[in-house]
C-alpha cells in the first residue's frame, strides 16, 4: 500500500525513467523475482494448496458410517440456509458495524493528537496504546475473561462496592459486547500506528500551504490530515473486516467461562471450527470456510469500491 | 466409499509395510493386524528382546516414571512419552495422525467414553490375541466392561472416577447437620437448611459437565448410550430415570439452593476455596484434585458416598477415568501391548499410579492393598478417603455404554442441557431437545437409531 494515490497529480509527472541496456533490465528484473520466490513459495504451500484442497474438501459429504461421497454443492445449499451459520454471519456482521467504527475513530483520534505535537510525552503514550497488541489475543482474553468474573472480578466488586450491583458482561445479551471491548483494546495501538505512520509521510509543504489560508488544527486535520491519509484508513477498514469476520480467539476461549452464551456457531470461524472437530464433519466446516472467504472477498471489495467511487466524484468535483 | 477404498489401500500398505519390517526385525509370525491367532510366549519374548521404539500419547503427569520400570524391565524397548495435550486436543490430534495415515502413536492414553469412536474407524487393535482377556479378573467388573464390552478387549483400563459426595463438615454444623444426606430427599432438605443457615450452596451444578450429569444417570439406573459396535447405537437420554435426576436438579436450581457456576473455571475454584459451596459431588479423583485448590481449608472436608434415590440402597455411577490402548497402525503391536499392560497392570507401576499420580485404581489388587485404602487424609481430616472410594467403586452399575461421538454429544449438552441448567430451566424439556440433535445426528451420519 503506498500513499501516492491520496496525493493524486503527482502520480502523472513521474520522470521517465532513463534509458539502461537490456541486459541490466533483465538482471534487475531476475533479482526481483528472486526477492519475491519466498513469498510464492509461502504463499503456494500455505494458502494455495489448502485453499484449493478445502475447495476439493467441500464438494464431499462423509458420514462417520458409510465414509466419503461425491456431494456437489449439497453443503454449499446446505450452509446458505443453515441458520447457525447465517446466524452466526449476523453476529460477526454486527460486530463489525458497530465495533470498527469506534475502534477506528479513537485510532484516528490518538494518531491525529500524536501528530499534532501538543501532546506531552508523546512517545510513552504510543507506546502505552499500542502495548496491548503485542498481547497474544489468547492471553488478552482470558484476562478480560477474569476480569469481566461475576463474583471475584475487579469490576464486578468495584460495582457492587458502590452499590451499582453486579454487571454481567458475560450473560448472553452482553456478550458481544464484552468481545467488542476486548478487540477493541487490542487493535486500537495497531491501527493507531498505521494511521500515524501515514500522516508522518504528509509532506509539511501542505501544512505550510494550509497554515497560510488560517487553516487551525481542527481544519488541518478535517481538511488536509485526513484525506491525506485516507488510503492508510481505508487499509485499517479492509483489515477490519477481516479480523471482524473471523472472530475465533475471542469467542472459543470465552466460551468456557460463559457456555451458556457463546454457542458453537457464535462466529463462522468458530462454527467451522466444532463442524470439524466436534461434529467430525470436515468437509461441510470445509464448505462454510470457503462460504466465509468469499463474504470477507466481497465486503473488501465493496468497501474498496465506495472509497474508490468517492475519490472519482472529489476529483471530478475539483 | 472413496475414503473406504482410500483407507483399505493405506491399511494395505500400512500392513505391508509393518510385516516388512517384522520379517526383517522379529518374528514373521506376528502379523501387524488384529486378525491374526494368539500369540505365543516365544513371540512375545522375540518381540521383547528386539531394539524397538514405541510411542506413547499421555496427559498423565509424570508418567516417564512408571515407563522407566518398564524400560528397566525390557532394556531393548525405547518408549518415547508425549503430550499433546489433554482431553479433545489429544483426540483431535489422534485422529488427524489415524486420517494421515502417518505419526500415530503405538500406545495412546483413551478415556472410556471414546473407546467407541476409535472402535467405530477400527484404529485399535483388539488385544484377545496378545493375551488381553487374561486380565478381566484384576479389574472391577465395570471397569472391565468399559475397556471390553463384548468379546474384544479394546484398552488396558488405568484410572476410574467412581463418584462420591466431598463436603464441608464445618458449614454443614453450623446448619446443625451432623451426618451428611443419605438420600437425595435428605440432599434437598440439608440444601435448604444450609443455604438458610449459613448462605451456602450446598452445592454446584457444573451448568455444562455433561460427565457429572451422566454420572447422576448412570447412578439412577438411566442406560442413555449404547453401541453394539457396528452400525447401530441406542440413544435414551430422555428416559423415564434421567427425567427422575432432571426434575430433581431443576428444582434445587430453581429454588437457589445449588448454584450452576461453570466448573473448573476461576470462579469456580474461588468457590471451593471460600465456602461459596459446601459440598462437590465428585468422582474418585476429586480429592486429590480439591485438596490442590482448596488448600486453606484443610481438615474441614469430609468423604462420603452419593446420596441415594431408596433409603438402603448403595449405587454409584461413574465420572472419568481413562484406559491405554494399541492402535491398529502400531509397527510393534506386541511391544505396545505389552507397555499398555505393564503400565496399568505391573504391581509396582499400578501402585506408583494411585499413590504418586493419585490416578484412582480399577485394579482389585490396589484397591485391596492397605499400602492404598489405609491412606489417612489430613486435609480430610484424618479419614481413609482411599477406603471409602474402594468401597464406593464396587457400588457402580456395570452396564453403562457409550456413543461412537462422544465429542459431539458433550458439545450438544453444552448446547441444551447447558443453557437451559444456566437460565435455571426445566432441564426436563432440555434433555428432549438434546434427545432430538442426538438422534438426527446419529442418522445424519448413517447410524441405525434404536
Amino acid at each position: 500500500m503506498t500513499h501516492a494515490p491520496a496525493l493524486s497529480g503527482e502520480r502523472t509527472i513521474t520522470p521517465s525513467p532513463p534509458r539502461r541496456t537490456n541486459l541490466a533490465k533483465r538482471k534487475q528484473r531476475l533479482a526481483a523475482y528472486l526477492f519475491l520466490l519466498p513469498f510464492f513459495v509461502v504463499f503456494v504451500a500455505m494458502l494455495v494448496v489448502p485453499l484449493v484442497y478445502a475447495g476439493y474438501l467441500s464438494l464431499f459429504e462423509s458420514k462417520l458410517i458409510g465414509g466419503e461421497v461425491f456431494a456437489g454443492f449439497a453443503n454449499y445449499a446446505r450452509a446458505i440456509t443453515d441458520p447457525a451459520f447465517l446466524g452466526g454471519l449476523g453476529r460477526v456482521a454486527l460486530f463489525f458495524v458497530v465495533q470498527v467504527p469506534i475502534m477506528l475513530g479513537l485510532a484516528l483520534f490518538f494518531a491525529l493528537a500524536l501528530d499534532s505535537a501538543r501532546a506531552h510525552g508523546s512517545k510513552a503514550v504510543r507506546m502505552l496504546i499500542y502495548m496491548p497488541y503485542a498481547v497474544p489475543a489468547v492471553v488478552a482474553t482470558l484476562m478480560w475473561g477474569y476480569l469481566y468474573g461475576p463474583d471475584f472480578g475487579p469490576i464486578a466488586q468495584i460495582a457492587r462496592a458502590v452499590g451499582f450491583g453486579t454487571p454481567d458482561f458475560l450473560a448472553p445479551e452482553s456478550i458481544l459486547g464484552a468481545m467488542m471491548n476486548i478487540v477493541t483494546w487490542e487493535f486500537v495501538g495497531y491501527n493507531m500506528i498505521i494511521m500515524y505512520a501515514a500522516l508522518r509521510s504528509i509532506p509539511a509543504e501542505l501544512y505550510e500551504a494550509a497554515e497560510i489560508d488560517g487553516a487551525g488544527q481542527f481544519r488541518l486535520a478535517w481538511s488536509v490530515k485526513i484525506p491525506a491519509i485516507r488510503p492508510a484508513i481505508l487499509l485499517t477498514v479492509i483489515f477490519s473486516v477481516i479480523g471482524s469476520f473471523q472472530l475465533f480467539a475471542e469467542p472459543s476461549l470465552l466460551n468456557a467461562i460463559a457456555p451458556d452464551a457463546i454457542t458453537n456457531a457464535f462466529t463462522p470461524n468458530y462454527y467451522a471450527y466444532n463442524l470439524a472437530f466436534i461434529n467430525q464433519e470436515l468437509n461441510y466446516a470445509a464448505a462454510i470456510a470457503f462460504l466465509l472467504g468469499i463474504v470477507i472477498a466481497v465486503v473488501s471489495y465493496v468497501v474498496q469500491l465506495g472509497e474508490q467511487r468517492r475519490e472519482r466524484r472529489e476529483m471530478r468535483m475539483s | 466409499m472413496k475414503t473406504k477404498t482410500r483407507r483399505t489401500a493405506l491399511a494395505l500398505v500400512g500392513g505391508a509395510v509393518s510385516i516388512g519390517l517384522l520379517l526383517t526385525g522379529c518374528s514373521p509370525s506376528s502379523g501387524g493386524g488384529g486378525t491374526q491367532g494368539p500369540v505365543s510366549q516365544d513371540d512375545i519374548d522375540e518381540a521383547m528382546t528386539t531394539p524397538t521404539k514405541l510411542t506413547f500419547w499421555t496427559w498423565v503427569p509424570d508418567i516417564e516414571n512408571e515407563v522407566e520400570l518398564f524400560e528397566e524391565k525390557y532394556p531393548a524397548i525405547d518408549v518415547t512419552v508425549e503430550n499433546v495435550g489433554q482431553g479433545l486436543p489429544h483426540y483431535q490430534k489422534l485422529r488427524s495422525a489415524i486420517e494421515a495415515g502417518e505419526g500415530a502413536p503405538d500406545v495412546a492414553q483413551i478415556e472410556y467414553q471414546y473407546i467407541p469412536s476409535f472402535v467405530l474407524n477400527e484404529s485399535l487393535l483388539d488385544l484377545t490375541a496378545f493375551g488381553g482377556d487374561d486380565l478381566a479378573g484384576d479389574y472391577v467388573d465395570w471397569a472391565w466392561n468399559q475397556v471390553s464390552p463384548d468379546d474384544e478387549v479394546w484398552a488396558i483400563p488405568q484410572d476410574v472416577g467412581p463418584m462420591g459426595n466431598l463436603y464441608r463438615e464445618d458449614i454443614l454444623a453450623q446448619a446443625g447437620i451432623t451426618t451428611p444426606p443419605a438420600t437425595w430427599d435428605e440432599y434437598a432438605t440439608a440444601a435448604q437448611t444450609v443455604k438458610t443457615a449459613t448462605g451456602s450452596y450446598i452445592s454446584n451444578l457444573g451448568a455444562t459437565q455433561a460427565g457429572q450429569m451422566i454420572g447422576f444417570f448412570w447412578q439412577a439406573g438411566a442406560k442413555p448410550f449404547g453401541y453394539d459396535g457396528g452400525e447401530t447405537v441406542t440413544i435414551d437420554v430422555n428416559s423415564e430415570e434421567a427425567k427422575k435426576v432432571a426434575a430433581y436438579w431443576t428444582d434445587l436450581i430453581q429454588k437457589d439452593l445449588v448454584s450452576t457456576d461453570v466448573d473448573f473455571q476461576d470462579e469456580w475454584y474461588q468457590g471451593l476455596a471460600s465456602g461459596k459451596y459446601a459440598g462437590w459431588l465428585t468422582a474418585a479423583w476429586g480429592p486429590i484434585f480439591l485438596q490442590g485448590t482448596a488448600e486453606d481449608t484443610s481438615g474441614l472436608w469430609r468423604a462420603s458416598s452419593l446420596p441415594q434415590w431408596q433409603a438402603g440402597d448403595e449405587i454409584s455411577g461413574n465420572w472419568g477415568g481413562s484406559s491405554d490402548a494399541v492402535l491398529e497402525s502400531s509397527e510393534n503391536p506386541i511391544a505396545a501391548y505389552e507397555l499398555a499392560k505393564f503400565i496399568n497392570n505391573d504391581e509396582e507401576s499400578a501402585m506408583r499410579l494411585a499413590t504418586e499420580q493419585f490416578l484412582f485404581p480399577p485394579q482389585v489388587s490396589v484397591l485391596e492393598d492397605p499400602a492404598f485404602v489405609d491412606q489417612e487424609s489430613e486435609f480430610y481430616g484424618g479419614q481413609k478417603v482411599n477406603q471409602l472410594f474402594a468401597e464406593i467403586s464396587d457400588t457402580v452399575d456395570t452396564d453403562f455404554q457409550w456413543l461412537p461421538f462422544m465429542d459431539y454429544v458433550y458439545s450438544t449438552y453444552e448446547e441444551t442441557m447447558g443453557t437451559v441448567i444456566a437460565d435455571k430451566g426445566d432441564i426436563s424439556a432440555a434433555l428432549d431437545d438434546w434427545q432430538d440433535q442426538l438422534v438426527t445426528y446419529a442418522e445424519d451420519q448413517g447410524f441405525t437409531v434404536e
